[in-house]
């Protein structure tokens, strides 16, 4: 079996904050504990729209520490293929839903001798976990959050009004800018970037911080791609002998496993690298999306991640 | 069942012995009658009962003597303990795990009662009966690591990941296959797997660290792995090499049966939550070569496969001088029959020795 | 002088490279002996106006040329021991971007390198070049003891007088290679000595 283990939860609480993200709360349906969780943990969540099983992973924002509930937030994102609008749209208080075990892979380096946060938009929320988790432990933090506007920042008022001093607040439709260059510029020896927002935000801190001449290891980022729709391809699989169509709005990886073909996954947003495959055979174009191969992978037509990536062409043969 | 708890040493008189429950559980670690490296990994989610794979952590009735023997190594030298500065959450995550697992199962022997932070462990083969609160170093004797460590067998290697990579950061280590815990803390999975031969070229050690950083919470891992000890001799530590070496050349024809051991380690793997740290346990288990033959399949299976190891590997595994008496004694258990498949002894269904006169 | 090209070994056997300049808003560049060439190979007029530049020679004698270099600070010490409190203050004081350079005997890079790491700077992200002396700085795996510049194989321990064979299982937390003993299993057959690289 694919993924990490299950756990059957219901929904508790549903809570919109703004115009677009919404707050889901998840309890154990059979009464016991959750199991804890190091911050910037992720949980995937089943969603059984119509035919299609959508698996979409979000970043855990409750405390680590409390087993009673897991809660989540969801940017409702109106030209992606569903999942958060059926998120947003179809669950309801009291509904039965399945969820994974906690995945980190966007731990914090406990090592760090201080911790800097750089969150875009919906980006905020592993740091919420992780703010909760060094409160707890002692730990030195800074957050420094850039949102669209004072309506959509969620969860600014709890963070400013708890960490008046460690949480700044950018907001776009004012003018206000994250002054990166000079951030970076005088933070002690030790110190640890965190980067979660839009892929713009992630590459203008990787480079800029690489610039200032920062260790790549003092640089840590997490984005969660959603598969984006596209043009219907057909696929080989050599190993199941099996020829597949991939439709329009599912991903290579949701169309194997309706196929019954057991693919490895965990994150299913081009980050964690367990569903890398080989290609066998192709003709046509690559559209690679993942955070996973290096540039040289993508340009060499001999891997790609199906949970992410298309093709438009004639034939793909994969080693599945 | 209950454990009868044995009290014998693992050092100057080696009162050490195997019950026959407990040669009859032995993992003995060869699934065929030839051993190459391989990421031999499963899932360790229980096994046959009574097997030494049915609970999260095995106690059996070496329990009281190797703590014993533990504490020993550590009043000696406390560099066996150690604990980087950012593995102390780890040190809380493993203590977490082993006494949730050990009060599940065995509630007869180990009691865990939970009150918000304030936690309360009883272990009464050892006779502890501790309040403290959790995630509060000063409430305990020891660090976390140390204090439950103290009273759990096998040595416990508390890995941080980062870089794609796992770490050697924290650990407890007095049951070891001859590295120092001292020397190689700090280290990545490729470093401290350094001195191993030919696996490197094989890539088992790319393979085996993929597997291991995928590991997740719920999902615990598990392997065996192997040595040989001359004497039932726990604490083979570098550190302690010059005096424990000179064993190694007392062995005879007479006595390698009772003095030679195969030494096995059940080694597990748990994802730890609070942390994201991976826990490896290495659970040493020791039998001698006499009781060994007492299961048929064993016999013929272990001569073949130390006849046919490559000699770097017997090199490692420090035998190599002793390989032609080894040999000797456990020709003597090999009739060139056919053996099953797998690991089990199989002592209701396997052939006993049949060996005429003259061979 | 000519570089010396280690054979070939195990991973936990560290690997040196040849010094290049990085981009940083300053640069700390420690040195012994005839590692002083790496430094004056590398050093860039743009680069010294940050730099601080600690320099042990050991008898070289290169100190007037790396002062030559203009550097922002330098410092020469008659010792590593002499220097080590200097090294830590300026690292305690230093802000993320620091570039680390090493250069010279093994023993002064891994103890250098254990400071910079100490001090929070990832080990893969300190440049080390290696000159002059092929000596060892090696652990007593028995007694911990350090012993300096080992130039043979097997070496007598310092500390506790075991015979020890040099192996190539270094610990950057000791900034050691391991010393195990060599006649354990035969007491008193202890092969003649040779260059470790013999």
């Amino acid at each position: 079996m694919s993924g990490a283990q299950k756990i059957a939860v219901t929904v508790t609480e549903i809570v919109p904050l703004n115009e677009l993200v919404t707050r889901f709360k998840f309890k154990p349906t059979d009464g016991s504990l959750l199991p804890t969780f190091s911050g910037g943990a992720h949980t995937v969540v089943e969603m059984k729209d119509g035919a299609i099983t959508r698996l979409n992973p979000y970043s855990l924002m409750s405390d680590p520490m409390d087993q009673t509930a897991y809660t989540i937030s969801v940017r409702r994102d109106d030209v992606g293929r569903g999942g958060s609008l059926f998120l947003h749209r179809n669950v309801k208080v009291g509904d039965q839903m399945t969820i994974s075990y906690p995945v980190n892979l966007f731990s914090l380096d406990l090592r760090a001798k201080k911790h800097l946060f750089l969150a875009g938009g919906i980006g905020i929320t592993p740091f919420i976990a992780q703010i909760k988790q060094l409160e707890r432990t002692n730990g030195r933090w800074e957050l420094h959050y850039a949102t669209r506007s004072v309506a959509l920042g969620s969860y600014v008022d709890e963070l400013t009004t708890k960490h008046p001093n460690e949480a700044h607040i950018y907001y776009d439709d004012q003018e206000q800018r994250i002054d990166l260059k000079n951030l970076l510029d005088g933070q002690p020896l030790g110190t640890h970037v965190y980067v979660c927002g839009p892929k713009g935000m992630i590459d203008w801190v990787r480079k800029t911080a690489a610039d200032e001449g920062w260790p790549r290891e003092s640089i840590h980022y997490e984005e969660f791609l959603a598969p984006k729709s596209g043009k219907p391809f057909e696929v080989k699989l050599a190993i199941s002998n099996k020829v597949i169509q991939v439709g329009e709005d599912e991903s290579l990886l949701e169309a194997m496993e309706r196929e019954g073909v057991d693919a490895p996954y965990l994150c299913r947003g081009g980050a964690c690298g367990q569903c890398e495959t080989d290609v066998i055979d192709y003709r046509g174009n690559f559209i690679h999306r993942d955070h996973w191969l290096e540039d040289a992978d993508h340009k060499s037509g001999k891997k790609i991640m199906p949970c992410v990536s298309r093709f438009e062409g004639k034939t793909l043969v994969l080693d599945r | 069942m209950t454990i009868q708890f044995n009290d014998e040493t693992f050092r100057d008189d080696y009162s050490f012995h195997n019950s026959a429950w407990a040669i009859r559980r032995f993992p003995f670690p060869f699934h065929e009658d030839s051993y190459m490296y391989s990421v031999n990994m499963e899932q360790h989610r229980g096994g046959p009962a009574g097997s030494i794979f049915e609970k999260r952590f095995d106690v059996d009735e070496h329990y009281l003597s190797e703590m014993r023997d533990r504490a020993m190594v550590l009043a000696d030298d406390p560099l066996r303990c150690q604990s980087l500065p950012h593995m102390t959450l780890a040190g809380w995550d493993l203590l977490e795990l082993i006494m949730v697992s050990k009060s599940e199962d065995y509630p007869e022997l180990f009691e865990l009662h939970r009150n918000g932070n304030t936690w309360r462990w009883v272990n009464k083969p050892m006779g502890i009966d501790d309040t403290f609160t959790f995630l509060d170093e000063a409430t305990l004797p020891y660090g976390p690591l140390e204090y439950i460590t103290r009273q759990a067998q096998g040595d416990f290697c508390v890995l941080d990941q980062r870089d794609d990579n796992l770490w050697m950061d924290a650990g407890i280590v007095t049951t070891q296959a001859d590295w120092s815990l001292d020397f190689d803390i700090g280290m990545n999975f490729f470093e401290w797997h350094a001195p191993v031969p030919l696996a490197h070229e094989k890539g088992v050690f790319v393979r085996a660290l993929k597997f291991l950083l995928n590991i997740q919470q719920g999902s615990p891992a598990r392997r065996l792995n192997w040595t040989m000890t001359v004497n039932p001799l726990l604490d083979t530590s570098p550190e302690n090499y010059h005096k424990w070496g000179i064993q190694k050349t007392t062995l005879t024809p007479e006595n390698i049966g009772q003095k030679q051991h195969l030494r096995v380690e059940l080694q597990t793997f748990f994802r730890l939550p609070r942390s994201n740290a991976l826990v490896f346990p290495i659970r040493a288990y020791l039998c001698s070569f006499q009781d060994l033959m007492t299961m048929p399949k064993w016999g013929r299976r272990l001569h073949r496969v130390i006849r046919d190891l490559p000699e770097e590997l017997a090199t490692y595994k420090g035998f190599i001088d002793n390989r032609t008496m080894m040999l000797d004694y456990l020709s003597k258990f090999d009739d060139g029959l056919p053996t099953s498949d797998g690991i089990w002894p199989e002592f209701e269904t396997e052939p006993s020795l049949n060996l005429s006169e003259d061979s | 002088m000519s570089k010396f090209e280690f054979p070939p070994s195990i991973r936990s056997r560290p690997i040196y490279r040849t010094l290049e300049p990085r981009k940083g808003p300053a640069h700390l560049l420690i040195a012994d002996a005839a590692g002083a060439e790496a430094m004056l190979d590398m050093a860039t007029t743009e680069m010294m106006q940050t730099a601080h530049i600690i320099y042990i020679p050991k008898g070289a004698d290169f100190g007037g040329k790396l002062r030559a270099l203009n550097p922002a600070k330098y410092y020469e010490g008659p010792s590593y021991a002499a220097s080590v409190s200097r090294i830590r203050k300026v690292l305690a004081d230093a802000k993320m971007g620091l570039q680390v350079y090493l250069a010279g005997t093994e023993g002064l890079m891994g103890q250098a390198q254990l400071e910079a790491t100490n001090a929070g700077i990832p080990h893969t992200a300190i440049q080390c070049e290696h000159r002059g002396s092929v000596a060892r700085r090696m652990q007593c795996v028995h007694c911990k003891g350090i012993t300096e510049d080992v130039e043979v194989d097997p070496f007598i321990c310092s500390h506790c007088g075991l015979n020890l064979f040099v192996r190539d299982h270094y610990s950057r937390r000791i900034a050691a290679y391991q010393g195990v003993c060599i006649d354990a299993e035969d007491p008193g057959n202890v092969p003649p000595s040779k260059g470790i690289y013999e």
